[in-house]
C-alpha cells in the first residue's frame, strides 16, 4: 500500500478537535480498564490468605468498623497478623470511603469478621468499580493536566498530535493497567498524585506541586522514591530565588502542614505515632522477596546477603548503597535545576531505589515507569525498551493471577500504539541501523525474553530449582534496568551541561 | 496493509480482554452444534433433539462448526460429546469458542480492506474505524457471542467484487453467503434484478449464456451445501427448520422495527375506544408466541400474517428493483442492498435486534461518501446500537457497552468533522481535478460541517432520557410494576429512528439514483 503523508493537519484543527481526541483517548483508556478488570484478581479463590484483592477489601472493614485510632493497633476487632493496615493514612481513608460505597450497595461484603474471604460476583464489580473511580478521578486528570502544561509551553508544526499522542502513552501503559485492574492495588491514586506533582512544579506551582506529593506519600510510602528528586529539585530552585529562606519555609509549611492535617488522628502521644509508624516500614520481611529484577535478589545467586550480613548491617548496607546512587542526580539538580532534568532525576532516584533499597516488589518498578513514560516522546526507545521489560519483569507474578491473556493483549496494544500506521513515528535512519550492532542486540534480547515467556509457560523447571525460570526473567530484566538507569544517569549530567553551557553562551553574546 | 493490521490489531486486543466476558445462551447453542455435528452423522444433523437448541442456519455452517469441531475435539473432548457437553462451561471451551469468533474475524478483516482499498486515506481509516471498531459487532459477537462478523465479511467482499464490476465472483460469494446464514436472503430481489440487467446484458445470446454461467456458480454453491442432504432425503426437514414460521411476529426482545409501531398504535386504539364505550376484548394471545389457532394478539387492528410481512418487504423493496432494474450501476449497489437489508428489518416476521448488524456495517462505507449520508449513518449507528443494550443486562458489562458507544459517537463525530472541513476546504480551492469525481453532494454543502442538526441533537439526547428512565426512575416511580416498561420503551424510540433511517434511504433511492 502507498503512503501517503496525512493526519498532519495538526494546525488547521480547532481547539475543540483537541479536546474531542483528548476525550477519546481517554475514553478508550478507560475501556481497555474495564475490560482488564473483567479478568481475574489476585489471590481469587485461594484461602486462607487470599490476595491483595482480599487485603484491600479487608482493610475497608476495618476502617468501617474500628475507631480511627485502632486502625494500627492491634485489637479484638483488628487482627494485625491478618492483612494488617500497612500503608499510610491516606490509604486508611480511602479505604473507608471505598467501604462506605461497598456497604451502602452490598453490606455483606464488608461485614466485619464474618467477611473475611468474601468473594462474590458483585462485591467483584463494586470493588473493580472503587478502581476504576479512583483512576477517572486521579490519575486521568492528573495525566491531561501533566500533557497540557507539558505541551503548553511549546510552538511545534505537530504539537496537538503530539499532546494527544503522549496522553495515550501515558493513560495506556500496561504495567499499570495489570496491577491496578487486574491484580488489584490502587497505584493510580498515588502515581496520580505524583504526576499531578510533577505538572505542577512544570507549571511553576510549586506550593501546589509541595501539597500534591505529600498526599502522595501519605497514600502509599513507596512514593518517597520519588522524594530525592522533588528534594532536590525545589532546594535547587529555592537556592537561585531572591530570598531562599522564605521559600524554603513556604514549602516546608506546605509539606508539615499537610502531613499534620492527614496525621491529625494519630499525633496524640509518641506511642500513637510510633506504632502507625512500625507498621509502614516491615524490616523484619527481609531485604527482598519472590524474584525482583534488583540488586540484592540478582546478585544473591553469587553472594548469599542474608547469610552473610545481619539485619541491621542489610539495612546499612541497603541505605548507603541507595544514597551513593541517588548522589548524582541529585547534586545535578541542586546545581541547575531544571524542567527536563527533573524528569530524568525522578527517573533515576526511583530506580535507585528500585536497585538498590530494602524490600522492593516486582510491583515497584511501577515507580521508575512513571517518569520513563512522561519522558515518552524524547526518549521513545528508554520508554519502551522499559515497559516491555517491566511488563516481562511482573510475568510470573501476573501468571500466578491467571493473567496471561491481559498481558498478552497489552503488550500487544501497546505495541500498536507506538506505531501508528501513519508512520511518522518510525525512526527515519531506519536502511542504515537495520543491521547495526545495536539492533542485533535487540534482536536477540527480546527473542531470548520471548522463548523464556514460553518456557515459562510450557515447561516444568527441573526439581533441582523449582524457581529457574523465574531466577533466568529476573536476570535478564535485572541487566535491563541497570544499563537503562547508567544511560539515564549519564544523559541527565550530559543534558545539564549542554543547558547550562547554552546559558552562558546567552550571556556572552 | 500496514494500516488495516494496526486497525485489525486494536481490535482483536479488545476482542481478547472480552474473553471472560458474559455470554448468551448463543454460546451452548453453537457448542451444541459443535458437538451435534462432530459426534452424528450427516443424515441426523437437523433431526437431532438431544438438546433445545437445534440446527436452524443452512448447511455451509453445519460444515463450519464440523470444520471447528475437529480442532475442538483436540483441545477438550469433553466439549463436542453430545450429551455431557450439554451446558459445559469450563475455560477450555470458553476460550475454544472466543477464539473461533476472533479468528473467523479475519475474514472481515479482508472484507473492510477489500472494500476500503480505492479509497483517500481519511475515507479508508474512517470506514475501516467504523466496522472494525463497531461496538454493536462487537457487542454481539464478541460479548453476547455470535459468528456475525465472518458472514458480514463475506457480504462485504461480495459487493467490493460487485463495485469493481466482476459480477460473477460477487454473485457466487452471495451465494455462499445465503448457504451460511438464510437471513441475508432478504437481499437476494435486489441481487437477482441487479445481476440480470448488469451481468446478463449484451444481447439475447450474450445475456442467456451469462445467465447460464451465473446460474452454474449459484447452483454449484448450492448443490455443494445442500446435495448431501438432498441424498439422504433430508431436505424437507432442513427447509423446515430453517423457516420456521411457528414463531410470532416479534423475537422476545422487539426489534425496533414497524410491528413494535402498529402494536402500539394497536394497544393506543384499543384504550380509547374502550374509553369512548365500545366493548374491546383484551387478547389471549402474545406477539411473541406464534400463531395458535386463530386468536389475533390485536385488539383493533387486523391480524399480521407471515404471508402480509413478506409482501410488505418486497413492497418497500421495489423502488430500488426498478432502480436496479432501469440502470444497474455498480458504484450503487452497497446502497442498494443496505437499504433492501432496512426493509427486511423493518417490516419482517420474528425480526431479531441483532439483524439491524446487516444494513448498519454496509452503510458504514455509504457514509463517508457525502456529509448527507454521514449525517444520516451518524443517527443511525446510535440508535441500532442503542438498540442492543438490552442484550447485556449484567452490571458488569453496563460501564462496557456504554463506553464502546460513546467512543464510537466520538470517533464518527471527530473523523466526519476532520473529512468534511477537508473536502468542503479543498472544493473551494477550486480542486479541478478532484472536484470530478466528488460527489454532488459534497459541492452543495458549503462547507457546512454540522454532523447533527437540533433535531438530531434532540432525538439522541432523548436516548439519554430513555436510559435513565429505564435505569433509575423505573424502579423508583413504578416500583415492581411494569417490568417490561423500559424496554418496550427502548424499543419504540429507536424504532423511531429505524424508521427516520428507512424514510431517508427511500428518498434517497427515489429521488438521487
Amino acid at each position: 500500500m502507498e503512503k501517503k503523508p496525512s493526519n498532519n493537519n495538526g494546525e488547521n484543527l480547532s481547539w475543540g478537535s483537541g479536546t474531542l481526541s483528548l476525550a477519546i483517548v481517554a475514553l478508550f483508556a478507560l475501556l481497555i480498564r474495564v475490560l482488564v478488570s473483567l479478568h481475574p484478581y489476585s489471590g481469587s479463590k485461594d484461602p486462607p490468605k487470599f490476595g491483595d484483592f482480599e487485603a484491600q477489601r479487608h482493610w475497608m472493614e476495618i476502617t468501617l468498623h474500628t475507631p480511627i485510632t485502632d486502625w494500627y493497633r492491634n485489637t479484638t476487632y483488628n487482627d494485625l497478623t491478618y492483612w494488617g493496615l500497612d500503608y499510610p493514612p491516606l490509604t486508611a481513608y480511602q479505604s473507608y470511603f471505598h467501604g462506605l460505597f461497598l456497604h451502602y450497595f452490598h453490606p455483606k461484603s464488608v461485614e466485619i469478621f464474618t467477611s473475611r474471604g468474601h468473594e462474590s460476583p458483585f462485591g467483584k464489580i463494586l470493588m473493580r468499580w472503587t478502581v476504576l473511580s479512583s483512576d477517572i478521578l486521579v490519575f486521568f486528570p492528573a495525566a491531561v493536566y501533566f500533557v497540557v502544561v507539558y505541551y503548553g509551553s511549546r510552538r511545534g508544526k505537530n504539537r496537538k498530535e503530539d499532546m494527544v499522542w503522549h496522553l495515550a502513552l501515558i493513560l495506556l501503559s500496561p504495567c499499570l493497567i495489570l496491577i491496578d485492574h487486574g491484580h488489584f492495588q490502587y497505584n493510580c491514586i498515588s502515581l496520580g498524585l505524583t504526576v499531578g506533582a510533577v505538572a505542577a512544579i512544570l507549571g511553576n506551582n510549586d506550593l501546589v506541586a509541595c501539597f500534591l506529593f505529600s498526599l502522595a506519600l501519605n497514600h502509599k510510602q513507596m512514593s518517597a522514591y520519588f522524594a530525592p528528586a522533588f528534594f532536590s529539585h525545589l532546594l535547587g530552585k529555592c537556592l537561585k530565588h531572591r530570598n531562599p529562606f522564605l521559600r524554603v519555609s513556604q514549602l516546608g509549611l506546605v509539606v508539615v502542614g499537610t502531613f499534620i492535617l492527614l496525621w491529625w488522628p494519630y499525633l496524640s502521644s509518641v506511642k500513637a505515632i510510633m506504632e502507625v509508624l512500625s507498621r509502614l516500614a516491615p524490616f523484619e520481611r527481609g531485604i527482598y522477596e519472590d524474584y525482583v529484577a534488583n540488586f540484592w535478589c540478582t546478585t544473591s545467586v553469587l553472594v548469599k546477603w542474608k547469610r552473610l550480613f545481619t539485619m541491621q548491617q542489610l539495612k546499612l548496607l541497603s541505605l548507603s548503597a541507595t544514597l551513593t546512587s541517588l548522589l548524582p542526580s541529585m547534586v545535578q539538580q541542586i546545581k541547575s535545576p531544571s524542567d527536563h532534568g527533573f524528569i530524568y532525576a525522578l527517573f533515576n532516584s526511583s530506580f535507585s531505589f528500585y536497585i538498590f533499597s530494602f524490600q522492593v516488589h516486582e510491583k515497584s518498578i511501577l515507580l521508575p515507569l512513571l517518569p520513563a513514560s512522561l519522558l515518552a516522546l524524547e526518549e521513545p526507545l528508554l520508554f519502551k525498551w522499559l515497559t516491555y521489560y517491566a511488563l516481562f519483569s511482573m510475568f510470573p507474578l501476573l501468571c500466578r493471577d491467571n493473567l496471561i491473556i491481559p498481558y498478552i493483549a497489552l503488550l500487544a496494544l501497546f505495541i500498536l500504539i507506538c506505531y501508528p500506521p501513519n508512520g511518522r513515528r518510525q525512526p527515519t535512519s531506519r536502511t542504515h541501523s537495520m543491521f547495526s550492532l545495536k539492533t542485533l542486540v535487540m534482536i536477540l534480547l527480546l527473542l531470548s525474553s520471548f522463548i523464556l515467556q514460553i518456557m515459562y509457560l510450557t515447561l516444568r523447571p527441573p526439581e533441582r530449582y523449582p524457581f529457574l525460570f523465574e531466577a533466568m526473567i529476573m536476570l535478564l530484566c535485572f541487566s535491563q534496568f541497570v544499563l537503562l538507569a547508567g544511560y539515564t544517569n549519564t544523559k541527565q549530567w550530559i543534558f545539564s551541561n549542554s543547558s547550562t553551557l547554552m546559558e552562558k553562551e546567552k550571556k556572552m553574546l | 496493509m500496514e494500516e488495516p493490521v494496526w486497525f485489525a490489531g486494536i481490535s482483536t486486543c479488545v476482542k481478547l480482554l472480552l474473553i471472560p466476558s458474559y455470554r448468551s445462551t448463543d454460546f451452548e447453542v453453537h457448542r451444541n452444534w459443535l458437538s451435534l455435528t462432530s459426534s452424528l452423522p450427516l443424515s441426523r444433523w437437523y433431526s437431532d433433539e438431544t438438546s433445545p437448541w437445534t440446527l436452524d442456519y443452512p448447511p455451509l455452517f453445519a460444515y463450519f462448526e464440523r470444520f471447528l469441531s475437529l480442532f475442538a475435539r483436540l483441545v477438550d473432548p469433553k466439549m463436542v460429546d453430545l450429551h455431557q457437553g450439554l451446558n459445559y462451561s469450563e475455560n477450555s471451551v470458553i476460550y475454544f469458542q472466543r477464539f473461533t469468533v476472533i479468528i473467523s474475524d479475519l475474514c472481515l478483516f479482508y472484507g473492510v480492506y477489500r472494500i476500503s482499498r480505492n479509497l483517500g486515506v481519511l475515507q479508508r481509516r474512517m470506514v475501516m474505524g467504523l466496522i472494525v471498531l463497531s461496538p454493536a459487532l462487537i457487542i454481539v459477537d464478541h460479548i453476547h457471542f455470535q459468528y456475525n462478523g465472518f458472514l458480514l465479511g463475506i457480504l462485504l467482499i461480495s459487493i467490493s467484487y460487485l463495485e469493481e464490476g466482476r459480477d460473477l465472483i460477487g454473485g457466487f460469494f452471495f451465494a455462499i453467503l445465503l448457504c451460511f446464514k438464510h437471513l441475508f436472503a432478504v437481499a437476494a430481489p435486489v441481487y437477482f434484478v441487479y445481476l440480470l440487467r448488469h451481468y446478463c446484458r449484451g444481447g439475447f445470446f450474450k445475456g442467456f449464456r451469462r445467465f447460464l454461467m451465473m446460474g452454474a456458480a449459484v447452483g454449484v454453491v448450492l448443490a455443494a451445501a445442500f446435495g448431501p442432504f438432498l441424498c439422504h432425503g433430508q431436505i424437507q426437514q432442513v427447509l423446515r427448520r430453517l423457516f420456521p414460521f411457528g414463531r410470532g411476529l416479534c423475537h422476545a426482545y422487539w426489534a425496533p422495527n414497524f410491528w413494535v409501531l402498529y402494536i402500539i398504535l394497536d394497544k393506543g386504539l384499543g384504550f380509547l375506544l374502550s374509553k369512548v364505550g365500545f366493548n374491546i376484548k383484551t387478547p389471549s394471545a402474545s406477539f411473541t408466541g406464534g400463531l395458535v389457532g386463530d386468536s389475533s394478539p390485536f385488539t383493533v387492528l387486523p391480524q399480521v400474517t407471515p404471508l402480509v410481512t413478506f409482501v410488505l418487504v418486497l413492497l418497500a423493496t421495489s423502488p430500488c428493483l426498478i432502480k436496479a432494474w432501469r440502470n444497474p450501476r455498480p458504484m450503487l449497489i452497497s446502497r442498494w442492498v443496505a437499504y433492501a437489508y432496512t426493509c427486511g428489518f423493518f417490516f419482517g416476521w420474528h425480526v431479531h435486534e441483532k439483524a439491524s448488524l446487516h444494513f448498519m456495517i454496509l452503510l458504514s462505507v455509504v457514509a463517508i461518501k457525502s456529509l448527507k449520508d454521514a449525517r444520516h449513518y451518524f443517527v443511525l449507528a446510535i440508535v441500532s446500537c442503542y438498540s442492543m443494550f438490552p442484550l447485556l443486562f449484567g452490571a458488569e458489562e453496563y460501564p462496557i457497552k456504554v463506553l464502546l458507544l460513546l467512543l464510537h459517537a466520538l470517533l464518527m463525530y471527530s473523523g466526519f468533522i476532520q473529512q468534511f472541513s477537508k473536502s468542503a476546504a479543498s472544493s473551494t480551492k477550486g480542486d479541478d481535478s478532484t472536484k470530478g469525481f466528488k460527489e454532488k453532494a459534497v459541492g452543495s454543502t458549503n462547507g457546512d460541517q454540522v454532523i447533527v442538526g437540533w433535531v438530531g441533537t434532540c432525538y439522541l439526547l432523548g436516548l439519554f432520557v430513555v436510559e435513565i428512565w429505564g435505569q433509575l426512575l423505573q424502579s423508583y416511580i413504578f416500583g415492581d410494576r411494569f417490568p417490561f416498561l423500559p424496554l418496550m420503551l427502548v424499543s419504540i424510540y429507536c424504532a423511531v429512528g429505524i424508521m427516520y433511517s428507512w424514510l431517508w434511504q427511500l428518498r434517497w433511492i427515489i429521488k438521487c439514483s
